[in-house]
């Protein structure tokens, strides 16, 4: 086995990025998820970094410190200031048995590698192997919104399946152009700050953050 | 078998029959040090074990042949085990003979006979803590098991000497699959050594402990021999840690030079191992007894997930 050290780095970083979906699949404390969402988008903008080094696209610098910016720095920041005035923040969840969720997990991570294996042979970047562990993390963050009943874990969910793209589309392809790439930024920014508005609106209107109230919507 | 190889393998077993319990004395002494108490010593353990050796020991009437041996055969079993690792020296005559589903075997072992012992006296609080320890013992192995098979899967065998020889050898090599690997054995070390988020080592008066409730009956020469055992055990698992996880610096074949280094590091690592453990279990809230097999099923599914991105990232 001879991979250079920067690649056995990236590997390495997209090792952790599974772990810590693993890690937000099993955790009950909305402060913990939201440190893990802002530890993931530091090892992701890591990883960028260390892909735009070996492989020589400045552009993924620009990527790398975009996702600094607004998945280390700022999202994590907006949250926190959101549970603070929700004051949820020792909330914890109750949801379905965790063992179970986590063997379901580890069924669609068998199931990611094995759809992914086909299309790394095809791709000549060298952070190939690791599309199979984007995909995975995509996966686990849906699995991590469906199984939540809560507003911010399904929100952070839903950020944490953004990383994961971010993820694939660098490793599949060098990252995505940088308009779409800024685009996709500032969808999440905006996405972020509307979801925060609508947070407010649904404990205004139900008393709780439980979405299993929002079933009961229609008229009798 | 060679002359050295023997000297080797003498001065490891004497070796850890002797550290084990300056190991829990480390280890204790730097729970006391982060919880602002001043604590009783590093040497504490040595002294409890001479103050047990020295007492008359207490049987129960009902307590049949099974529950005096138990703790020779328990002390054995640890003994071995923390002997076969090769930590100092990868030229163990005794090694060749146990790989590591062996290993995993020799500690199932000495868990059957301690769990039957505690079950024959008939005391509630024994076949509680033998029940309990039942259900972490079989939840602990498979991920011990996992653990180790993808250190196999790395080296190619499943013998001990040769995963420390690959490990240790070849140039330095990031494996991916190993961080997995390692989070799930420390998970299992917690598990396995009744340390705290499982169980509290430090307690007879809860209702939720585990391996204290199998040893109540125990008194003098017998309960010190499940605590050397224990301490033994500990020390055992922390080897194996270290052999699968840093390897470096130990004396591969029989070289004599390397011999005085290769202590020097171990004591090295081993110090900064247990100061490690004794600042998660200061860390960390015990844990509901029903929580333990969720924790057990995560370290499970850690090892798996190991060997998985073996198989992606690393062939």
């Amino acid at each position: 086995m001879n991979i250079p050290l920067t690649s056995q780095l990236i590997n390495m970083c997209a090792a952790l990025l599974l772990l810590i979906a693993f890690a937000m699949l099993s955790q009950r404390r909305i402060l913990s998820l939201i440190n893990l969402f802002a530890l993931q988008g530091l090892i992701l903008a890591f990883s960028t970094a260390l892909v735009a080094h070996t492989s020589n696209q400045h552009h993924l610098y620009y990527s790398a410190g975009l996702t600094l910016m607004l998945k280390v720095l700022v999202l994590p920041w907006v949250l926190h200031r959101l549970i603070r005035k929700l004051n949820i923040k020792w909330d914890v969840e109750t949801m379905f048995n965790i063992p179970t969720i986590m063997l379901v997990g580890l069924a669609l991570v068998i199931f990611a590698f094995n759809l992914a294996a086909p299309i790394s042979q095809m791709a000549g970047t060298i952070t190939k192997s690791t599309l199979g562990i984007a995909m995975a993390s995509v996966l686990l963050s849906f699995l991590m919104m469906i199984t939540r009943s809560k507003a911010v874990p399904q929100v952070v969910g839903f950020l944490a399946m953004e990383n994961g793209l971010f993820f694939a589309a660098t490793s599949a392809t060098y990252g995505m152009p940088m308009v779409v790439e800024l685009g996709i930024a500032l969808d999440v920014l905006v996405g972020m700050f509307i979801l925060g508005i609508f947070f407010f609106q649904i404990r205004v209107a139900f008393d709780s953050l439980d979405l299993h109230h929002m079933e009961k919507l229609k008229e009798d | 078998m060679s002359y050295s190889a023997l000297f080797f393998q003498l001065v490891q077993n004497v070796l850890v029959l002797l550290a084990a319990p300056l190991l829990l004395g480390w280890i204790n002494q730097c729970r006391a040090w982060l919880q602002n108490r001043s604590g009783a010593g590093m040497l504490q353990p040595y002294r409890n074990l001479i103050k047990l050796f020295h007492k008359d020991a207490v049987l129960a009437h009902n307590a049949s042949p099974l529950f005096r041996a138990t703790p020779y055969i328990l002390f054995a079993c640890m003994w071995l085990a923390a002997a076969l690792v090769p930590v100092l020296a990868t030229d163990l005559p005794l090694s060749p003979a146990v790989d590591v589903i062996a290993l995993v075997g020799i500690f199932a072992l000495a868990r059957v006979f301690i769990a039957l012992a505690a079950m024959d006296i008939g005391t509630a609080f024994g076949s509680l803590g033998a029940r309990r320890e039942m259900l972490v013992g079989f939840l602990a192995e498979p991920a011990l098991l996992m653990v180790l098979f993808t250190a196999s899967t790395i080296s190619q065998s499943t013998s001990l000497i040769t995963i420390v020889e690959t490990l240790a050898h070849k140039q330095f090599v990031l494996y991916p699959s190993m961080t997995f690997a390692a989070v799930a054995f420390f998970m299992v070390l917690l598990a396995e050594n009744a340390r705290v988020p499982v169980d509290n080592p430090s307690t007879h008066l809860e209702l939720t402990m585990i391996h204290e409730a199998m040893i109540l009956e125990y008194s003098a020469r017998h309960l010190a021999l499940v605590e050397w055992a224990s301490a033994l055990k500990l020390l055992a698992y922390m080897t194996i840690g270290i052999a699968l996880f840093a390897p470096w610096g130990i004396a591969e074949g029989g070289n004599w030079n390397a011999l005085p280094f290769a202590v020097v590091l171990l004591i090295l690592k081993l110090t900064i191992a247990g100061a490690g453990l004794a600042f998660v279990e200061t860390m960390s809230a015990k844990m509901r007894i029903f929580r333990v097999p969720e924790f057990m099923g995560t370290a499970f599914l850690l090892a798996v997930l190991g060997l998985l991105t073996h198989f992606l990232l690393e062939t």
